[in-house]
């Protein structure tokens, strides 16, 4: 009983996690290793830097 | 079965609450019954006309790879759960026009905005963002102008770009005023404001520096601390010293502004812009909830009439009749030409299936035009009396708050300065008289029912966070779009001199981003030293301009559904591009001919000229009259312009669909070939 209440808010944090985008690193170093394994990674930093960059160099936010 | 009793349910249930917000037309209706009926028709049009415009217009088909499946990079192209999808989207296509627009239609009466805001939504908006957001999906993410020169021809993609452009200056000005406007001799508000720049670079310090990309962290620490900044805003409003060091008029915080705006600009992204879009897409989310929460809690009655006189074009906020200007006016609320680009951005590279465009293009706007529908009953739950004495300029009902009092009295609107000076007391302000530009009626109206939702000690407080939450996400707006526009200039210059379109060429950003900022920093300027206030021209310029921009992505998608081969369908885009195309043209014809001074362009630019030759201007209206007229006219030809691209563009598209339907060649369509899709089915 206690335990579903934990897979529970555990879920709701993977979730808030992911939506804002706090994951986003954990979730490029897995699809990385998945279909390129062995190159290369950007480190936390770098691809945090980068992921702004292009975040910002188009039309993301409105009126 | 079951769906369809739903759909039955929905539809009785918001048919009584219209019915109860039409028969309640001399007696205040309470604002749950418009909320009701704008939800009830919200969806009812996403589960029937966006459900088979997505079966059988734009032919959705969930077996089909998406670009985000197709070429999935773990980076922009990434299959994401629609929902988390649905709140990205949403996070980016809310602004502040959608809170700003409303208050200001308000002075029609809050009918003729509620209507448009729903129907325009549910028959245009949410249907312009669903189809370019398909049609982009379709097309590998590509962006509208991408899709315009593709489908239409150089010409259309030209005039897309060219739109954009004009349309963020205009628009960053007028929200630039908007901000200004609330922190002008406010120290509260200005403090507070001010402290989310050292706040936003704090948590840009952590995001890159001591906890990289650890997102929920740090944007609780930097909501708690401009949370904090408000309430400390409060101290330094009671401390004399402090007090004066944050009291500025408005020319000097225009001044701000702009220099903010441009080293916004220049600076690295993760050091500001990043960090402060996290602040204000939390504060965003967050309010908006707690608004729909407390007016449920709250369900406050309209004190605003239905329809008030100023329909017949002398409305005191901007001068125009109720045709076109209150669809002009509400703009972003209904239909939005901005989202378009956003549909055609980022949102379509993280799809993971078709299926999830109704929900992510329609349902998306469907929110927004909630939005909109609570910044109405914020304006409308005021006294009207107390609604025109924040939002008229001074230069219209006189200086003093006794000729202000006794015009406002005089237009049946009963107001007391004690009344005014009782809620410039409980909000924490000196004054609140001709505060123009929709904030701080705004803040006003939220603070109002949170107050008495949440609790009524704190209206002060709650004022002059309805405040900062503005101020916030009209600075992102104006951070981002000075960004986009500079791209844009570069694009077009590297067209000129090379150099000048390399986005990491220092020189070049420096410069492209001096002349973005020059651009709006000129509109804003004018618009502070107008004695009108400046929102009255301003704002139906954007107004026309926004919808216009919608205007040209509709004419891209009817121009692509024709091509391929749904003539018969046409009438989804057609008819809302029919409508755009009538209410911009009368306005900007309006705005270009009309003899009345508070409408025309060159009418008030002759009218000042005359005045200023014939010297019974006051000496210090007389000192800025020059630079007014030359606004007033380079505000008719920017109209003009304006006018002139989008009839271009219409035609562009009915020569291209008249040459389809008759069997001339037309370009090949962009669409991407299909290609099965793993991860659903």
């Amino acid at each position: 009983m206690i335990l579903d209440h934990f897979i529970w808010a555990r879920n709701v944090w993977r979730w808030l996690r992911t939506a804002t985008g706090d994951d986003a690193y954990e979730r490029y170093v897995e699809h990385r290793s998945k279909k390129h394994p062995g190159e290369p990674l950007l480190t936390r930093a770098g691809f945090y830097e980068d992921s702004q960059r292009r975040k910002w160099s188009g039309v993301s936010r409105c009126c | 079965m079951l769906k369809n009793i739903g759909g039955v349910l929905l539809a009785a249930v918001g048919a009584i609450a219209l019915t109860i917000i039409a028969l309640h037309r001399h007696e205040p209706v309470n604002a749950l019954w418009i909320v009701t009926a704008a939800v009830c028709v919200y969806l009812l049009g996403y589960r029937f006309y966006a459900a088979w415009i997505a079966a059988r217009v734009l032919s959705v088909d969930a077996s089909r790879a998406t670009p985000a499946e197709r070429h999935d990079n773990g980076r922009d192209f990434v299959p994401t759960h629609r929902w988390i999808v649905f709140g990205h989207h949403f996070a980016a296509i809310a602004g502040p026009g959608p809170l700003v627009g409303p208050t200001l239609a308000a002075q029609f009466g809050y009918l003729p905005g509620t209507l448009w805001i729903i129907v325009g939504a549910v028959l245009g908006g949410c249907v312009q963002d669903m189809t370019i957001l398909m049609l982009s999906t379709r097309r590998d993410g590509r962006s509208l102008g991408q899709m315009a020169r593709d489908e239409l021809g150089p010409f259309g993609g030209f005039a897309a770009l060219i739109g954009t452009l004009l349309i963020m200056i205009i628009l960053i000005a007028v929200l630039g005023l908007v901000v200004v406007n609330a922190m002008k001799h406010s120290p509260w508000a200005t403090s507070t404001v001010f402290a989310t720049v050292p706040v936003a670079i704090l948590v840009g310090f952590y995001l890159r520096r001591w906890r990289p990309g650890r997102v929920l962290e740090a944007s609780v620490l930097g909501v708690a601390l401009v949370l904090f900044a408000v309430v400390s805003g409060g101290w330094i409003d009671g401390n004399p010293t402090l007090r004066a060091a944050f009291d500025f008029p408005a020319i000097p915080l225009a001044g701000f502004v702009i220099v903010y705006g441009w080293f916004a600009a220049i600076l690295p992204v993760w050091l500001l812009l990043a960090p402060r879009d996290y602040l204000s897409t939390f504060l965003k989310l967050g309010t908006v909830a707690a608004l729909a929460i407390a007016i449920v809690l709250m369900h406050p009655q309209i004190k605003m009439p239905a329809i008030t006189a100023f329909v017949d074009g002398t409305g005191p906020l901007f001068g125009g009749k109720v045709f076109p200007f209150v669809f002009i006016t509400i703009a972003c609320g209904a239909v939005s030409g901005f989202h378009a680009l956003v549909s055609s951005g980022t949102t379509p590279k993280i799809i993971a299936s078709e299926g999830d465009v109704r929900l992510v293009g329609y349902g998306s706007m469907a929110l927004e035009s909630l939005v909109a529908i609570m910044a109405i009953i914020a304006a409308t739950l005021l006294d009207p009396g107390v609604y025109f004495a924040i939002n008229t300029g001074a230069g219209l009902v006189g200086a003093t708050p006794d000729a202000a009092v006794q015009t406002i009295s005089g237009w049946g609107f009963p107001v007391t300065v004690e009344q005014m000076q009782h809620l410039a007391n409980d909000m924490g302000e000196r004054s609140l008289f001709a505060r123009t530009g929709g904030a701080p009626s705004l803040a006003v109206g939220m603070a109002s029912i949170f107050g008495s939702t949440f609790g009524r000690g704190l209206l002060s407080l709650w004022y002059h966070f309805a405040i900062m939450f503005e101020a916030v996400f009209i600075l992102t707006t104006l951070d981002a779009g000075t960004r986009v526009g500079r791209f844009m200039l570069q694009d077009l210059l590297g067209h000129i001199w090379k150099p000048l379109g390399r986005t990491s060429w220092y020189p070049s950003v420096l410069i492209t981003s001096a002349l973005i900022v020059a651009g709006w920093g000129y509109f804003l300027y004018i618009g502070v030293i107008d004695p009108n206030g400046g929102v009255n021209i301003l704002w139906p310029l954007f107004g026309i301009a926004n919808q216009m921009l919608a205007a040209i992505a509709l004419c891209v998608a009817t121009g692509i559904i024709i091509k391929s081969g749904k003539a018969r369908y046409a009438f989804v885009t057609l008819v809302p591009l029919a409508w755009l195309a009538l209410i911009t043209s009368t306005a900007a014809w309006q705005k270009l001919t009309s003899s009345d001074v508070r409408l025309g362009f060159f009418a008030a630019a002759n009218d000042l000229a005359a005045k200023l030759a014939s010297g019974v201007l006051p000496a210090d209206k007389a000192a800025v009259a020059p630079q007014l007229i030359l606004n007033q006219r380079l505000d008719g030809w920017l109209t003009m312009f304006f006018l002139a691209v989008v009839w271009f563009v219409i035609l562009d598209m009915a020569r291209v669909s008249i040459r389809y339907l008759r069997g001339l060649p037309v370009s090949n369509s962009s669409e991407a070939p299909y290609q099965v899709s793993r991860l659903t089915g």
